[in-house]
Order: structure tokens, then C-alpha cells, then sequence
């Protein structure tokens, strides 16, 4: 296929978390020194930027070529020469590294005809993937800044407020509190100094949302706390980022370092009097930082406990004065609003929660990434249409929004729009963006299990209902899980998960006990077989699950035995395998081998 | 043990802070980068420096994760137990390497090459299960791929 007319003066290699991890890096470096080593010869025009996540993670390392706009996928470190000579040197599409799409069973070559693609609406990540995370020039070549011009310089406080209140803007952390609204209470206080906090502090598992904007378009967050920042009268602001985020902290320095350079932060910002500097502070890895309250307490030098909040943080935070704290991808959003209008903004989403919402889309699905939709789009089109359903085709069982507090959502509430509102209804909650699809082999008491593990682990201790509560409740779990569980024990979990929602001190104690709570709402019978069976579904719990070999369907290929970690399969006289239960330590590799499907999972009691 | 020249590490460091609490997280942080856990003596320096009870800074050790008071291994190995790692069978890794290390997640080995760790989502979602050694990224990672993994690391020595 080749296209003389072909010029590409832009190629953008994905440095997102996902492709890193497939050495991205090493094929942007490759790449960059190709070009440079040969352009005293030839005359080539093409420059590379490492960017940051174009979220189709599944089938990365990711390149795009521009101004054609066509993406290969899966590209390793061998097939940079050959990218070169053929499609950077003539112009040539190597059809071997278009992606296939499974669904409609053709080669795409622009993002755009891509199911994953199609469908999502980027405001938030609207430069993630697309700009040098380096580059403040590029940022501003797609339009950065000008919001901060408009506010600073033609428009009043309580402008830019009313701006961000008539948008319906709900904070992106997971409460969903209007922002505009938190913003009119700070300014309206007389108690100086203010403080501007942005929370990234990620610390859901399966989430990374926040840690891509964080890398890949640090200056959409500079922007937006400066406006913010302007709006409510504060002078200084902390940005709050995990300490697991090198690249984060790295990108982001380098970036306020840049907006002081050119004016837009520091003192006298664009020549207008107004003063005001951001600081990085390194979050220590606890999950409850997330809170607003401990995240503040953690600033200050403390641990990071929360505290009841009677009093709000707009009135008393930081240092007891009042303080605007917003998410990464909240923040990011005020540039558009303020560029764009409020009305623009609005007409994106529903009514009651207008615009989009960053999620990462993990699991057992095959399209895994980081996609944004606008608010109101159904579960059933995020995982299906975009995710491509599930993966090896097996049978979806549920979805699980919200991180560790949030709840799982069953197949018969899969058209359930998804907002703030709905979601919450539904016994989950929107959260920071977590979406982690689950299938036929998941086994939600062990999903249940495994969040109050680790809510546990991360409750800071302060108020007695979330540090014992939790514990209790994760040992009944592990009592149903391991088979030792009576019938009485799931009221007993019910009353327990009952007591901390309604007594714990803080948001992640309250919330704690909802995936146990939706589980068992819509997963009761899978409860039921864990307790009167003694018996895994799913296969999952060790102690209620044994793998056998089916002698119908064994086919004696040995492909198990030779790929059983611990030597648990051997072949009998009669040549069929068998598997030595003493050994097995049911991780389940012969399972995910066997091609004729030949090993079951059986129940502890019926094996027995 | 450290000799004298190393905890001039903990010196600087400190002193790069201003001596306000609020610093104190970062003082702790940089310490644990430099020596891979917070010496007994940093401690000493940095409750000097900052005019703070010792128990402060054991509260401040033991709360937050990234902190550690016990020397940690020369390859860390980190399983990711994010969710999406979880449901792909993330923990028959956790089991797979505790057997062949006889170690439990959070402990070292007693020669000290290897440490054990299970942490909450490294974002790489899409390579599911997840193991990181030291800054190598492992993905779809299976339990027999495991000794081969430990192995490029000099493997047990028996």
C-alpha cells in the first residue's frame, strides 16, 4: 500500500503507564536517534514526541502517525527499522501492524473507525495522547492558556463563578459536590490566607485516570487551579500527587516550571497584578489521603487521619483556613468551561450531571484502557461498544464502578445510565472512575473479600465502627470463603455493614461495607453456595475448589503437566493425566492451557 | 552496617527542608529513597533537626506506606493486586513466589536479595496480572513463569 502523497510530519509514541510497561520508551528513543542519525542525508521533516496515554492500553505500545492519522498497535522495538524505511522514508502503511478489529473482523487504520474511539467525547483528556507532556508550547498551540487570559484579564470573580456554577461542573473525586457551589462558599469568606489544593492522590486499584492527565497534560491542571485560585482569592496552592507517580511528579515540575517561566504562575501573572504558586507535595502512600480531610492533614505534616466534618473545608481546611480542594480531572475541566461558556458544556451529558467522565476500563474485557464518555451513556454501551464486550467471549457476570467502596452491578441493570445519580441509586457510586469488568470466573464473595482486605489495611485507625467493623466483617469473608461459615453469618454481615455505614467518622468508612452490601444483593445465591454447599462457583476460593481431569475430554497432550509449576500432574499407565491433590495448589495454569477444555473445576464436598 | 559518611546522606537531606513540620513526609520519603528503609540514626538526626518527639516520627513511619523501618531486599518484587490483577489471578502469583522464596508478602529474605511485596495498582491494567522487579515490568505474568523471572535475578541459592 503505498502513497506517494504521503507526507508525516508528526509521529506521536504513547508513553502512557500501559505501553511503558512494553518498553514505549525504548521504541520512541529508537525512533528519535533513527531521524536524527540520518537527517544531515536525507531531508526529513518528521518530528517524534513521546506523549501520554492514547488510552487504547490493551493493544499498546501505540504509534500515530500525523497529519494522516493512522495508528499501528502492538509495535515492538524490532519493527522501529522497518517503520522507518517503509512508512516514515516512503510513505508505506505496514498492514502487519494496523490494529484488527475483532468485531467487525477488518484492519482500521484511523483511531476514529475504531469501536474503542468511536463514541467517547474528550474534555478532560483532551490533550492526553495528542501533545508533549513537556512541551507548554504544544499546550498552548491547542489552545492553552487562553481561558487564563479571558479570566484574568476580562472577566470578574464572580464571573468566572457563576461561569462554573451555571456549567453544573460536579466534582470528578467521586462525591460529585458541585464545584461552583464550593467556590462561592470560599470566596465569600473573609479569613485569609485561602489555600487551592488538587487531590491526586490516586489510590484506587484498577484505576489510573488521574495519573494520566497528571503525566500527559499537566498544564490543563496549572490552569485550571490558577483560575480557581483567582476566583476565590487565594495566593498558594498544593498539589498533591502519589508518590508511586514518578513520571507524574516529573512531568509536573517541569511544567509549573514552565508556566512561571512564561507568566502564567508566580508573581504578577499576564501583568495583572494577581499573584499565586503551586507546590508539589509527594503523597506517602495511604489510601484514606484520598480524603479531603486527611489528604489536608498529610500536607501539614501529620499522618492522615480525617476529621469529622461538621465543619466544611471551604470554611476551615488547611491549616484551619478555608480551602478549595478538587480533583485532577475537575480541574482539568474549568479551561474549556471558561473557554467554551457554560451552555456549551451543559449540552454535553444529562441534566443533573452535565459534561464527561474519565474511566479506566479494566478487567475481563477486551478493549482494556482509559476512556471518557459523556455522563448518561449506559454501562452496556461503555462495555460493549467500546470495551468490545468480554474478553475470550465468556459470560459477563458484573461491573464494579466506584474503587473499593463503590458496588457491583449485575447483567439485568447493565442499560443503567451512568451518573452521579443513577449510580448511587443502583448501590454503587460514581468514585474516581474505576470500571472493572467481571465475568463468569470472577467470584464475587472473593471480589468482597478482596476490597475489605484492603479497606482494612488502609482504614487509618481513628474511629473504632471502620477499624473494627471492617475486620470483622472481612473475617466472616474469609470464613465463607474458606467453607467455615454457618447460615446465621449473613445476617450477622448484614448488620455489621449496616452499623458502619451509618456510624463511621469518614467517607471511606461509610462506604466500606457497599461492595459486601451489593454482592449480596445481587449475588445471594453465589453466598449461599459458598455457605450450604461448601462450594466456589467460579472456582476461585482454594479451600472449595478442586480441579480434576475429565478422561473424556483429555486428550493426552501433556500440555498441563509440562506448564504445572508445582509437578501436581502426571501420567498414569493408561496414559491419561491425573492431578495429585496434595500437590495442587489450584493456581489454576492447567485450566488456562488445556485447549480441549478437559480440566473442571469441582467443588471441595462433591470431589470428596 | 552504614558507616559514619552515609548519614551524611540524612544530613543533607534534612537540610535541604526548611525546619517546618509540614516538610517532615518529604524528610522521611528521601531518607527511605536513599537507604531503601529509614536507619534508626536518620531518625535521630531528623528528630533533632526538627525539634519533634520520636514518636512522632514512628507514627509517621509506620502510618505511611511508602515508609519502612526494616531494611529492604536488593530486587523488590512487587506483585500488583490492583483489581484488575486480582480477578486475572493475581494472588497464585503472591502464592507461586512465597513458595519458591519461602517469604510472606512484606518480608525479606534472610540473605537479602529479595523482598515481597504486594502493592495497589501500577496502572498497567491492559497486562494483566502484573509484577514489577526493582523498575522491570513483567506482564501477563502466569505461575510458571515465575522461577524463570526470579531466576534472571540469580535465582535461590540452595
Amino acid at each position: 500500500m503505498k502513497n506517494q502523497s504521503m507526507r508525516i510530519n508528526k509521529i506521536l509514541v504513547c508513553c502512557g503507564p500501559g505501553c511503558l510497561s512494553n518498553d514505549s520508551l525504548d521504541i520512541y528513543e529508537a525512533l528519535k536517534n533513527k531521524i536524527e542519525s540520518d537527517k544531515p542525508y536525507i531531508s526529513i521533516e518528521t518530528t517524534v514526541k513521546a506523549t501520554g496515554c492514547h488510552g487504547f492500553c490493551e493493544i499498546g505500545p501505540l504509534i500515530k502517525f500525523l497529519p494522516l492519522d493512522f495508528f499501528y498497535c502492538n509495535v515492538k522495538v524490532s519493527d522501529v527499522e522497518e517503520i522507518y524505511q517503509k512508512t516514515i522514508k516512503n510513505g508505506e502503511i505496514i498492514e502487519r501492524l494496523l490494529y484488527h478489529d475483532q468485531n467487525s473482523n477488518q484492519k482500521i487504520k484511523s483511531p476514529e473507525e475504531a469501536g474503542f474511539y468511536k463514541g467517547q467525547k474528550k474534555i478532560a483528556l483532551r490533550n492526553v495522547g495528542e501533545i508533549d507532556p513537556l512541551s507548554i508550547d504544544d499546550y498552548m498551540k491547542r489552545g492553552g492558556y487562553k481561558a487564563l487570559k479571558k479570566a484574568l484579564l476580562k472577566s470578574t470573580t464572580e464571573q468566572i463563578i457563576s461561569e462554573v456554577e451555571e456549567s453544573g461542573l460536579r466534582g470528578r473525586g467521586g462525591a460529585g459536590f458541585p464545584t461552583g457551589f464550593k467556590w462561592r462558599q470560599c470566596a465569600q469568606m473573609q479569613n485569609f490566607p485561602k489555600y487551592i489544593i488538587c487531590n491526586g492522590d490516586e489510590g484506587d486499584p484498577g484505576a489510573f485516570m488521574d495519573r494520566s492527565i497528571l503525566e500527559g497534560d499537566p498544564h490543563s491542571i496549572i490552569e485550571g487551579m490558577v483560575i480557581g485560585a483567582y476566583a476565590v482569592d487565594s495566593h498558594s496552592g498544593f498539589m498533591y500527587i502519589r508518590d508511586e507517580y514518578f513520571l507524574a511528579i516529573k512531568n509536573m515540575t517541569k511544567a509549573l516550571e514552565q508556566a512561571r517561566n512564561y507568566g502564567y504562575l508566580g508573581q504578577d501573572i499576564l501583568g495583572s497584578g494577581y499573584d499565586f504558586d503551586i507546590q508539589i507535595v509527594r503523597g506517602g502512600g495511604a489510601f484514606v489521603c484520598g480524603e479531603s480531610t486527611a489528604l489536608m492533614a498529610s500536607i501539614e505534616g501529620r499522618v492522615g487521619e480525617p476529621r469529622a466534618k461538621y465543619i466544611r473545608s471551604v470554611e476551615k481546611g488547611l491549616w484551619d483556613k478555608p480551602t478549595v480542594l478538587n480533583n485532577v480531572e475537575t480541574w482539568a475541566n474549568i479551561p474549556v468551561i471558561i473557554n467554551e461558556g457554560a451552555s456549551r458544556f451543559k449540552s454535553i451529558g444529562t441534566a443533573q450531571s452535565p459534561g464527561t467522565k474519565v474511566f479506566s476500563l479494566v478487567g475481563k474485557v477486551k478493549n482494556t484502557g482509559l476512556i471518557e464518555v459523556p455522563m448518561g451513556m449506559t454501562l452496556r454501551q461503555i462495555i460493549y461498544d467500546i470495551g468490545g464486550g468480554i474478553a475470550l467471549n465468556k459470560k459477563f457476570k458484573a461491573v464494579q464502578t466506584g474503587g473499593p467502596s463503590g458496588g457491583c452491578i449485575p447483567e439485568q441493570l447493565l442499560d443503567l445510565k451512568v451518573d452521579f445519580d443513577s449510580l448511587d441509586k443502583a448501590g454503587s457510586m460514581m468514585g474516581s472512575g474505576g470500571m472493572i469488568v467481571m465475568d463468569e470466573t470472577t467470584c464475587m464473595v472473593d471480589v468482597a473479600k478482596y476490597y475489605l482486605a484492603f479497606l482494612s489495611e488502609e482504614s487509618c485507625g481513628k474511629c473504632v465502627p471502620c477499624r473494627e467493623g471492617i475486620r470483622r466483617i472481612l473475617v466472616i469473608l474469609e470464613d465463607i470463603c474458606n467453607g467455615r461459615a454457618q447460615d446465621e453469618d449473613l445476617d450477622l454481615l448484614i448488620e455489621i455493614c449496616e452499623t458502619v455505614q451509618a456510624t463511621a467518622l469518614c467517607g471511606l468508612g461509610k462506604t466500606a461495607p457497599n461492595p459486601v452490601i451489593t454482592t449480596i444483593k445481587y449475588f445471594k445465591d453465589e453466598y449461599i453456595a459458598h455457605i450450604r454447599d461448601k462450594r466456589c462457583p467460579a472456582g476461585v476460593c482454594k479451600e472449595l475448589t478442586i480441579y480434576s481431569i475429565d478422561k473424556d475430554k483429555c486428550k493426552s497432550c501433556g500440555l498441563c503437566a509440562k506448564n504445572c509449576p508445582s509437578s501436581a500432574i502426571k501420567q498414569e499407565q493408561s496414559k491419561i493425566f491425573t492431578i495429585d491433590q496434595t500437590k495442587c495448589t489450584k493456581c489454576g495454569a492447567c485450566v488456562d492451557i488445556c485447549n480441549f477444555h478437559a480440566v473442571k473445576i469441582g467443588g471441595a464436598l462433591a470431589c470428596r | 552496617m552504614e558507616n559514619q559518611q552515609d548519614f551524611q546522606y540524612t544530613r543533607q537531606i534534612s537540610q535541604q527542608y526548611p525546619q517546618d513540620k509540614r516538610f517532615l513526609l518529604a524528610i522521611l520519603q528521601d531518607i527511605q529513597k536513599e537507604y531503601n528503609y529509614l536507619p534508626r540514626e536518620s531518625l535521630y538526626m531528623v528528630q533533632e533537626y526538627m525539634d519533634i518527639p520520636l514518636a512522632k516520627l514512628y507514627s509517621m513511619a509506620t502510618f505511611y506506606k511508602a515508609l519502612s523501618l526494616k531494611p529492604k531486599g536488593r530486587y523488590i518484587i512487587k506483585v500488583c493486586d490492583g483489581t484488575a490483577c486480582h480477578i486475572r489471578a493475581s494472588q497464585t502469583l503472591t502464592d507461586e513466589i512465597s513458595k519458591i522464596l519461602k517469604i510472606a508478602p512484606g518480608q525479606t529474605t534472610s540473605d537479602g536479595r529479595f523482598s515481597l511485596e504486594t502493592v495497589n495498582c501500577l496502572g498497567s491494567c491492559a497486562a494483566a496480572p502484573v509484577i514489577v522487579v526493582n523498575d522491570r515490568f513483567y506482564g501477563k505474568v502466569t505461575p510458571s513463569m515465575v522461577k524463570t523471572i526470579i531466576d534472571e535475578y540469580g535465582g535461590i541459592y540452595s
